[in-house]
């Protein structure tokens, strides 16, 4: 575009020029909330029901919480295939060691994270120090951590885990105003996140005003602001009708605002973002790459322990199968929401929104009673689709 | 000799621009059936574009003007179009694949095959004819990687003649050969000429040009400014030059006020090696010094190692085996990272801005700050605010003509994107500059504000070392030249002592 151009539209954008202009970033909220209509049309209202909702956020929370890692990992410009693997082999460890060894939750629950850590940094020093393209690493850890498993278990299930174990992920937020019905700490948190959105969305008006950048129309912003803050308040009022907020989802939304936070707002965010743009440019303006890369893997190892114990908990039992194929849809997960096979590009938002995306695609076709054979047909279509519309939409722009 | 004076190829007011820059303007070209026509003309005048637009790189209808090729308007859609009717293009960077053989990239596209298979008999029985009619002696199954530069020149050669070549166009052959492989290619030139090739050889090198050309055309910042014919005209290289660099040599550089002061940065017996080939060494016993406010010229040709010199100083981001110190204001100071180099002062402004130098799908504010990103930070949370005043002080001192500091760098010009690299590294608080072709490929206003920016570094008493290939910069901007021949230093001149001829001989005396 010539430069002339854009100084000519970014004075007064009108709302259809800015929605072309960031059609992916509201595209993508407004496909989940469309799918969100869909379903719960489909499915009678079955899909909000305030059951189902606490559901949705149990059945997802471990693959929101390995799409954080993931996409730094694909930020940095790697991939990590490893990660259901590692997350069952995590499970399978947390039950030898509280079922069998019957050794105390809390240092064993300690003791995975750090295994997990270790996990992330053996194939993160592969990839990191050596080079060795993320794509074979993590293969060979998928392998690996899987046969691991196997072994750890002899095969068989192990469980089942003591209560203060499985509250990892079937706990609820008691009421603190004893309200109980509908939970009143579930309804002030609600009433807080929505206040924090308008505040967060105020803020950042005001600084692209100070710095004249193009920013929403303002019919626009009050719009989005308005549907994010219903949905929310709506969501946490069903929450609060059922039994409050589950334990997960406070994990899993404390983990995000400060995934969030750290990739768009501290150096080391911006650094890893730098890496994955332009790794040799990186490097040459001083910028530890190598260091970088091998801490996205530890995190992700991490992380993914974190969803492994979450997981064993919600079943309540270690199989040799968990996590199976759990890393297609955490990397589906991220690239539906916007990031760039290439590295350099994507959110955190976007990723746990993508997730919440496929998320509803399981719980909604599996409650119309929809076979396991077209739900994986349709899970892929609609991540070629998203993919392609980013290739469509920069193609043009 | 009524066919000699024919045209083959007339190229009339081709215009050719890209956004923000008018890189052709109205050019003329023609050349004659079995003639030798050297095109020349400074870096950045335009050649390389108005041999794009002949060889449809630039396709038809994106440019104006037009090509006539013997004897009827020629539109090319695309590179293979040209090739098709016999003009191939050998460009200074080769597009031979190092992993494949020699026969199989002499063929590569346009295999020797039958239903699909390829005819290793054939195609080797041919190659060893093509690579004959080169004069290079080497079996058709060694690898190009095997090769060294000159002899994979002569392959893209065989290449070319293997498609039945009538217009061949080199790009700056010699660019990157030592003295006598570069005769070779000249006589291997001239003996295709024997045969009824027409060339259009893209040359700096004027002693070569005059060797071999039949006519010259002279190129400047995008237009044509006269055309010589060795048979009606004398041509000499003083009237090339001149016709090259048409100004008043004085006004092109800002001037400044030298005076140097204390030593700066001392490199002292500085040994690099291949990062590849261990037995290779790449720089050897180089020795530097750079004096506040002083601006401190490396010249040399393509190849010599001046690259390497500054990036293996600078965090080692070249080569391997390194030995050597460098000082910083008289003390010995690690520079064996990136950081610790940053740290001790140094900054280095890559030739390969697009790749080594900047993120280009990141916005202009985050390109600049990425160097010290702790001088926008408090306990590594990033102060938007303070990022994006930065990045604005540097947008209205560097001239960057953007609209905001939230454009992403790809959509600059090349001249833009350069400030930005060079804001970026300013950002750093540098002591010493290592500048790699600060001017390559930017138009000739950004030029002459970097060269303002450059002595505006040096009254604030700064350290520069400028590595350029265009001599007269040098001439015009530096205190004193190193003079680098193939991985050493061959001289050292000041300016008053230096000239064109006097760095040229020094090179070829190596």
């Amino acid at each position: 575009m010539d430069l002339a151009d854009q100084t000519k539209t970014s004075g007064q954008p009108s709302i259809g020029h800015y929605l072309l202009g960031h059609l992916r970033e509201f595209g993508l909220l407004f496909a989940l909330i469309a799918i969100m209509i869909f379903f719960q049309i489909v499915t009678d209202g079955t899909l909000l029901r305030a059951v189902n909702l606490t559901n949705l956020f149990l059945q997802n929370s471990y693959i929101i919480i390995m799409a954080l890692g993931m996409l730094i990992v694909i930020v940095a410009g790697h991939i990590d295939l490893s990660v259901g693997s590692v997350m069952g082999f995590i499970g399978a460890l947390a039950a030898v060691m509280i079922v069998e060894w019957e050794l105390a939750v809390l240092p064993a629950i300690l003791l995975c994270l750090v295994a997990g850590a270790l996990i992330g940094a053996w194939q993160g020093y592969w990839v990191a120090y050596w080079k060795i393209p993320s794509f074979i690493v993590t293969l060979a850890g998928m392998l690996v951590f899987r046969g691991m498993s196997l072994w750890l278990l002899e095969g068989q299930s192990v469980g089942p885990f003591p209560k203060s174990f499985q509250l990892l992920s079937t706990g609820f937020i008691p009421d603190i105003f004893g309200i109980d019905r509908p939970n009143g700490t579930a309804l002030a948190a609600g009433v807080i996140a929505a206040m924090l959105i308008i505040w967060l969305g105020l803020r950042a008006r005001a600084r692209n005003k100070r710095y004249g950048i193009e920013g929403e129309p303002l019919p626009f912003f009050v719009a989005r602001t308005g549907i994010v803050v219903c949905a929310v308040l709506f969501i946490f009022y069903k929450l609060a009708e059922f039994r409050g907020m589950p334990n997960v989802l406070i994990t899993m939304a404390v983990l995000t605002v400060i995934y969030a936070f750290v990739t768009e707002n501290t150096t080391l965010g911006r650094r890893v973002y730098a890496l994955g743009g332009n790794e040799k440019a990186a490097k040459l303006s001083g910028i530890k790459t190598e260091r970088l890369t091998f801490l996205a893997f530890v995190n992700m190892g991490l992380l993914a322990a974190l969803a492994g114990l979450i997981f064993a908990a919600r079943l309540n039992t270690a199989t040799p199968k968990a996590g199976f194929g759990f890393e297609l849809d955490v990397i589906a997960a991220v690239f539906i929401g916007g990031a760039s096979m290439s590295g350099g590009v994507g959110k955190i938002v976007g990723a746990v929104v993508g997730a919440f995306i496929m998320g509803v695609l399981n719980n909604g076709m599996s409650i119309m009673g929809i076979g396991i054979d077209y739900q994986q047909v349709i899970k892929g279509l609609v991540l070629l689709a998203a993919v392609f519309f980013d290739v469509y939409n920069k193609s043009k722009g | 000799m009524q066919n000699s004076t024919q045209p083959l190829l007339e190229m009339r007011a081709i215009t050719k621009t890209f956004p923000g820059v008018k890189a052709l303007d109205e050019v003329n070209l023609s050349v004659r059936k079995g003639e030798i026509h050297a095109l020349v003309g400074e870096n950045g005048a335009g050649k390389s574009t108005l041999m794009k637009v002949l060889s449809g790189v630039y396709p038809a209808g994106t440019y104006e003007g037009e090509i006539h090729y013997d004897g009827a308007l020629a539109e090319f859609a695309s590179l293979s179009d040209s090739e098709d009717r016999g003009i191939v293009i050998i460009h200074q960077e080769l597009a031979l694949v190092p992993l494949m053989s020699i026969a199989e990239n002499l063929f590569l596209g346009n295999e020797i095959a039958e239903g699909g298979v390829i005819q290793w008999q054939e195609t080797f029985r041919r190659t060893e004819e093509l690579l004959a009619k080169v004069g290079l002696r080497e079996a058709p199954g060694t690898l190009i990687d095997k090769l060294g530069v000159g002899k994979q020149q002569l392959v893209e050669i065989a290449k070319a003649l293997s498609k039945d070549v009538r217009l061949l166009i080199l790009d700056e052959p010699t660019a990157a050969l030592s003295e006598s492989d570069s005769q070779a290619l000249l006589d291997l030139i001239l003996e295709l000429k024997e045969r009824g090739v027409t060339s259009i050889i893209i040359s700096h090198k004027l002693n070569e040009v005059r060797r071999v050309a039949d006519s010259v055309t002279v190129i400047r910042d995008g237009s044509t400014v006269s055309t010589m014919d060795a048979k009606t005209d004398e041509i000499t290289e003083d009237r090339i030059v001149r016709d090259m660099v048409g100004r008043d040599m004085a006004h092109r550089y800002p001037d400044r006020e030298r005076r140097a002061g204390p030593v700066l940065m001392e490199v002292k017996d500085w040994n690099v090696w291949h990062p590849e080939h261990a037995d290779r060494q790449v720089i050897r016993d180089a020795n530097i010094t750079v004096r506040a406010g002083e601006v401190v010229g490396i010249a040399g040709l393509m190849g010599a190692g001046r690259t390497e010199l500054a990036m293996s100083i600078f965090g080692r981001s070249y080569g391997r085996n390194i030995t050597g110190t460098v000082e910083m204001n008289g003390r010995t100071v690690d520079t064996s990272t990136v950081s610790k180099a940053i740290e001790a002062g140094l900054a280095y402004v890559t030739e390969d801005r697009k790749s080594l130098g900047l993120i280009l799908d990141e916005t202009i504010q985050r390109n600049i700050t990425l160097t010290n990103l702790p001088a926008v930070s408090t306990n590594g949370v990033i102060a938007e605010n303070a990022e994006t005043q930065v990045s604005e002080s540097y947008r209205k001192a560097m001239n960057i003509r953007t609209p905001s500091v939230f454009q992403k760098v790809v959509n600059l010009s090349g001249g833009n994107q350069q400030k930005v690299v060079l804001s970026k590294w300013l950002f750093a608080e540098p002591e010493v500059l290592i500048l790699d072709e600060p001017t390559r490929g930017i138009d000739v206003g950004a030029k002459f504000e970097i060269y303002g920016l450059i002595n505006r570094l040096s009254a604030d008493g700064k350290g520069v070392v400028m590595i350029s290939s265009e001599m007269p910069e040098l001439l015009g901007m530096c205190d004193r030249i190193y003079v680098m021949g193939e991985g050493h230093f061959v001289g050292e001149l000041t300016a008053e002592e230096a000239s064109q001829e006097r760095i040229m001989s020094l090179i070829v005396n190596d």
